[in-house]
């Protein structure tokens, strides 16, 4: 069992490695590109980046291109937020001496990059399970929702400077990623990451809806374009 | 000889499910001191917009008020279920039953007090 496990890893790596070079090589210095995701929260703490091994079932190709040239802060306590923060007097804050910048591509490369990206979907059957409604949330509403009775303020910016700091910033949520992955995290954490640090919080399906639109809402406006 | 077996067989399903048990230093790290803080105080790195503050787990008189089944409920099933606020979140999907009961344990060492 164990040997048959090891050929088909060796098989699956061959074949990307000769694709994708840098993302195999540089690239996977700190992120994770073929999976499985962690596991064991030892395996968590020491993510030195989010996982791409599913990159091709979450990102917006377009976002993608573009950040990987222009490259901004999406988690303002980085990754796993318990190694960026230090005591500070009114309580913990954020250390940005530990935070480092990202690389930047060129564009050609950040188009090739984010091509092979694009490729990687072994969560197929995760993103056919979403059905996105169409329809729009008043800004309104869907902050009430989202800061009052759902509680995901206290996580997440959703504006540059209100909300919650360990998980990324959701004002630029929509343009990053795809509806369906949108949806589906929400839904449940842990499908995609088990040892998540965001909890499934039992969304009923209208809600989950109501957040998809109101993502989308928070990106259209002129102060989180970028 | 069957006996024996089936011990085997049992132990061998027992290791795997504990395998994947976390500790409650490590849940406590990887999900609490967001908001609870990195000392326990209820002064995590989230807190700055929060409209409830995080409870205190160092504070003994407030958690000696609450028995070990209303913390686990808390844990489980999140705030609203002993009617705290909904910014308290549920950790049923994430944590099994066995490594929320040893975050109250966790819990009652940081208060260093029982219930009562
Ligand atoms: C030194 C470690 C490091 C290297 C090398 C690195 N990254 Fe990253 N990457 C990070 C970190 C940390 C983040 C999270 C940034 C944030 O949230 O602010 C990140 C974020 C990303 C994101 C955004 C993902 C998300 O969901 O937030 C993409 C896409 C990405 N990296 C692609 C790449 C590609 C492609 C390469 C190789 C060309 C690469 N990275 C090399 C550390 C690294
Ligand atoms: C306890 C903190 C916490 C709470 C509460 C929380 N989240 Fe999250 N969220 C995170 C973290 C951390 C991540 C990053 C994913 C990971 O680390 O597994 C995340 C990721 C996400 C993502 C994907 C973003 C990306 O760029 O990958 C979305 C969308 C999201 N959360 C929406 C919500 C919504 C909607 C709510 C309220 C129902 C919510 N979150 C509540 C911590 C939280
Ligand atoms: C998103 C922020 C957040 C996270 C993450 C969080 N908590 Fe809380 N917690 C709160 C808030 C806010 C309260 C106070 C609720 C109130 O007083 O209405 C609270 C209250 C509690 C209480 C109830 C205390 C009482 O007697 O009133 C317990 C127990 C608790 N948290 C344990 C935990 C544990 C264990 C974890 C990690 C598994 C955790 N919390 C993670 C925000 C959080």
């Amino acid at each position: 069992m164990k040997r048959i496990i090891f050929v088909a890893l060796l098989g699956f790596s061959g074949a990307t490695l000769a694709e994708g070079g840098m993302l195999q090589g540089s690239c996977a210095t700190c992120h994770n590109t073929k999976g499985p995701a962690a596991q064991t929260l030892k395996t968590a703490f020491e993510k030195k980046g989010p996982d791409l091994f599913y990159a091709g079932n979450k990102y917006r190709q377009e976002w993608l291109v573009s950040w990987l040239q222009k490259p901004s802060r999406l988690r303002p306590a980085g990754m796993y937020y318990g190694g960026h923060i230090k005591a500070g007097v009114k309580g913990d804050e954020i250390d940005a001496s530990t935070l480092t910048d990202h690389i930047a591509l060129s564009k050609a490369d950040a188009t090739s990059v984010a091509a092979e990206l694009m490729k990687m979907k072994p969560h197929d059957d995760l993103i056919a399970k979403e059905k996105i409604e169409s329809g729009t949330v008043p800004k309104q509403m869907g902050e009430m929702a989202f800061n009052k009775f759902l509680g995901c303020m206290a996580c997440h910016l959703i504006e540059p400077e209100y909300g919650g700091l360990s998980g990324p910033e959701l004002y630029t949520a929509a343009k990053r990623l795809q509806p369906q992955y949108i949806a589906s995290f929400i839904r449940s954490p842990q499908a995609w990451e088990p040892k998540s640090m965001m909890p499934n919080k039992n969304l009923s399906e209208v809600n989950i809806q109501k957040m998809v639109h109101y993502l989308e809402t928070l990106s259209k406006e002129d102060a989180n374009a970028n | 000889m069957p006996t024996k077996l089936v011990l085997l067989i049992l132990l061998a399903a027992f290791s795997a499910q504990t395998q994947a048990k976390e500790t409650p230093a490590d849940n406590y790290k990887a999900y609490c001191i967001q908001c609870h803080g990195s000392e326990g105080t209820g002064k995590g790195v989230n807190v700055r917009d929060m409209t409830v503050v995080p409870r205190d787990h160092t504070d003994a008189k407030a958690m000696s008020g609450r028995s070990d089944e209303t913390l686990f409920k808390a844990i489980k099933e999140g705030g609203p279920s002993i009617e705290k606020s909904i910014l308290m979140p549920p950790w049923g999907a994430t944590l099994s039953d066995e490594e929320i009961k040893e975050l109250v344990q966790h819990l009652r060492m940081l208060c260093k007090c029982k219930f009562g």
